[in-house]
């Protein structure tokens, strides 16, 4: 006959009640973990899906994600020429916040080094890869964008071609694929009046010095297109992106561009490694500590209700103890409570999850294995919480049955 | 003769001490047999529970000596043996109140007896049951003790103070919350219980009406025993 369970039974209400409350507890901590299992996948399932076997940045910088990496766009001709290089292209990424009927839009842009990369290695779940080098972008779905629909990006409309799913940014924002010029186009949509006011800066600057006055071709200079006006110039690249020949070896492609002064070469590990390290440190350590935290919580509830389920039982704790009843079953009666509750509060969260993550405004990855080490945990937190009340009831005198 | 079910000797007890001392049992003797039904009578506060809560061994005296079925238990506070372990295999108690758990059944409270002395839980249900219908309350087996009666709740702790066959069974005013046909129907069982199942009963009551089911009736005043001749009729209170 088990004691604990039909206690339990005879205080179902307050039991289920505070079950509820564990449970719902429980569920924020597996959520924690899995947020943080989301982050590390978001933030590095662009270097995973993207395909490249070297990283090439701008020089003793750690970008292009965990910092503003910039490199000539011509940097892509140099790495094409190293032996062992397959194919080298430009990488361009940037979060831009525009406005698309009415409300704000955060776009991850990437650019994608048209006409070698169209995007083959996007997964789709529909539509089609980019057809043509201009006005048309592959769009995440969490962008809430319809296949076909007409973004407003600057001064040109792009249509949405295709579609992914889950191919998010380390903030959590869709990615947009763009060709590497519309990228640009977009981020440093340069005004018409910027260019004109720049030229006349430019005019008055030549006209006061000696050369500009010797030499009336620079002022033609200054008049030209916007593009050959150094302040408004083409902008760079974030990155340029090499996929190795078949056979060759990564590490000696590594040493050749290694040897460059003005760049710095990474693995996708290492890239990997960056934003594991860098950028999702801090989320990682706050959740953990949230995570501690409520824990600790669910420790004191769990104690505090067993110790008043053990206080409300004292008489017949007592009445045990008289009748003869050993230590370990009084002791097992609290431990079982302590459990039971601990365990019902697991299952709840578990149940709940399953409903809940899926609507969490990040994603969530709950992995098994740490489905396995929270189950541990709560293992081991229920034992404790069940101290206070079997350290109660073991101090209760059996003649307590008498006290009125 | 068979062993007594209990010997008490030169029992004292003294509660507190300096100012708050209080002496409950001044030097109380007495001997049980088993077989037989005493009952415990005298004014409140001469020291019946103290008397039998010493014997219950929840209440350790000052001094003197306790044997329970030929072993001797306790002198004064020291335990000559595990005295949980000795409750559980030869005392059995009923009490006014507070008898039952409140979260098992009648018949649960019956076997959890059992089960604290390590009989299996079948076999213990089934001697509950058992035991609950040879004190006539085995159609309410399944009731929490909310739903019993007074009478229905002593009977089934009179069940479970017979579970593990005890030599002797210990009751302080177990009939108090009971009307007087129903106080008589328990202190009966006593008897009963007593002379079938050769245990040795103590029984301490205030009611008069009841007195003719002892085999022996006990005064206790001012903490000291003395025997009451069964023919006389009640001296005081
Ligand atoms: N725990 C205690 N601490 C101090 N004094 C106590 C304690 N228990 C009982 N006493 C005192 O010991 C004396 C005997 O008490 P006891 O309970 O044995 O009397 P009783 O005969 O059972 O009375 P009643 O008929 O009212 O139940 C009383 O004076 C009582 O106040
Ligand atoms: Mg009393």
């Amino acid at each position: 006959m088990n004691l604990a369970v039909r206690d339990i039974r005879h205080n179902a209400g307050r039991f289920v009640f505070t079950t509820v409350g564990i449970g719902l507890l429980l569920m924020v901590v597996m959520g924690m973990g899995g947020i943080y299992r989301g982050l590390i996948h978001e933030a590095t399932l662009l270097v995973n899906r993207i395909g490249a076997d070297l990283w090439v940045v701008q020089g003793s910088t750690r970008g292009p994600f965990a910092e503003v990496s910039r490199l000539p766009g011509n940097l892509e001709d140099r790495v094409r020429a190293v032996p062992g290089v397959a194919k080298a292209r430009r990488f361009v990424s940037h979060t831009v916040q525009r406005e698309h009927q009415g409300k704000p839009l955060r776009i991850v842009m990437q650019g994608l080094s048209w006409p070698e990369d169209r995007g083959e290695w996007i997964p789709l779940i529909s539509g089609r890869m980019l057809n043509q080098a201009h006005f048309e972008m592959i769009a995440d779905v969490s962008l809430g964008l319809a296949l076909g629909e007409k973004v407003h990006l600057g001064q040109d409309a792009y249509e949405v071609v295709g579609l992914t799913r889950g191919m998010v940014g380390s903030s959590g924002d869709g990615l947009g694929f763009f060709t590497v010029s519309d990228a640009q186009r977009i981020q440093f949509d340069t005004p018409g009046e910027a260019v004109r006011i720049e030229r006349a800066a430019r005019r008055e600057r030549l006209a006061k010095t000696d050369i500009g006055r010797l030499q009336p071709v620079l002022l033609d200079r200054a008049n030209g297109t916007s593009q050959s006006i150094p302040a408004l110039a083409k902008p760079q690249v974030s990155a340029v992106l090499v996929t190795l020949a078949a056979g060759a070896s990564a590490a000696d492609v590594r040493a050749n561009l290694a040897a460059w002064p003005d760049v710095t070469v990474y693995t996708t590990q290492e890239q990997r490694d960056l934003l594991v390290s860098g950028m999702v440190d801090k989320a990682r350590r706050q959740l953990g500590l949230f995570r501690v935290l409520l824990l600790i919580i669910s420790t004191v509830i769990i104690a505090l209700i067993i110790y008043t389920l053990t206080l409300d039982k004292v008489r017949d704790i007592a009445l045990l103890k008289l009748i003869g009843a050993r230590n370990h079953v009084i002791g097992g009666l609290i431990l079982q409570q302590s459990l039971i509750m601990g365990a019902a509060g697991y299952g709840i969260a578990w149940w709940l999850g399953r409903y809940a993550f899926p609507r969490f405004p990040r994603l969530v990855v709950i992995e098994n294995e740490d489905l396995v080490s929270l189950a541990f945990i709560v293992l081991g937190i229920s034992t404790l919480a069940s101290v206070l009340g079997i350290w109660k009831a073991l101090r209760v005198e059996p003649n307590t049955v008498l006290a009125a | 003769m068979s062993t007594p079910a209990v010997e008490v000797s030169h029992l004292r007890k003294v509660y507190g001490s300096g100012h708050t001392e209080v002496v409950a049992i001044r030097d109380a003797t007495l001997s049980i047999a088993r077989g037989e039904v005493v009952g415990m009578l005298g004014p409140s506060g001469s020291g019946k529970s103290t008397i039998l809560t010493a014997i219950a061994l929840i209440n350790p005296p000052t001094s003197g000596q306790i044997s329970i079925n030929g072993t001797a238990v306790l002198d004064g506070p020291k335990e000559l043996v595990n005295l949980r372990a000795f409750r559980r295999q030869h005392l059995g108690f009923v009490f006014q109140k507070a008898n039952l758990i409140p979260f098992l059944t009648a018949l649960e409270n019956v076997q959890v007896a059992l089960e604290v002395n390590d009989v299996p839980s079948r076999k213990a249900r089934a001697r509950a049951m058992e035991l609950l219908d040879y004190l006539d309350v085995g159609a309410r087996a399944n009731n929490l003790p909310v739903a019993l009666s007074g009478g229905e709740q002593q009977r089934v702790a009179v069940a479970r103070a017979l579970a593990n066959e005890p030599s002797l069974i210990l009751a302080d005013e177990p009939t108090a919350a009971l009307d007087s046909q129903r106080g008589r129907q328990v202190m009966e069982l006593f008897a009963k219980v007593a002379h079938e199942r050769n245990a040795g009963v103590i029984v301490v009551t205030h009611d008069h009406r009841t007195l003719d089911v002892f085999d022996r009736i006990l005064e206790v005043e001012d903490g000291m025993i003395k025997e009451r001749p069964l023919s006389q009729p009640a001296s005081n209170s």
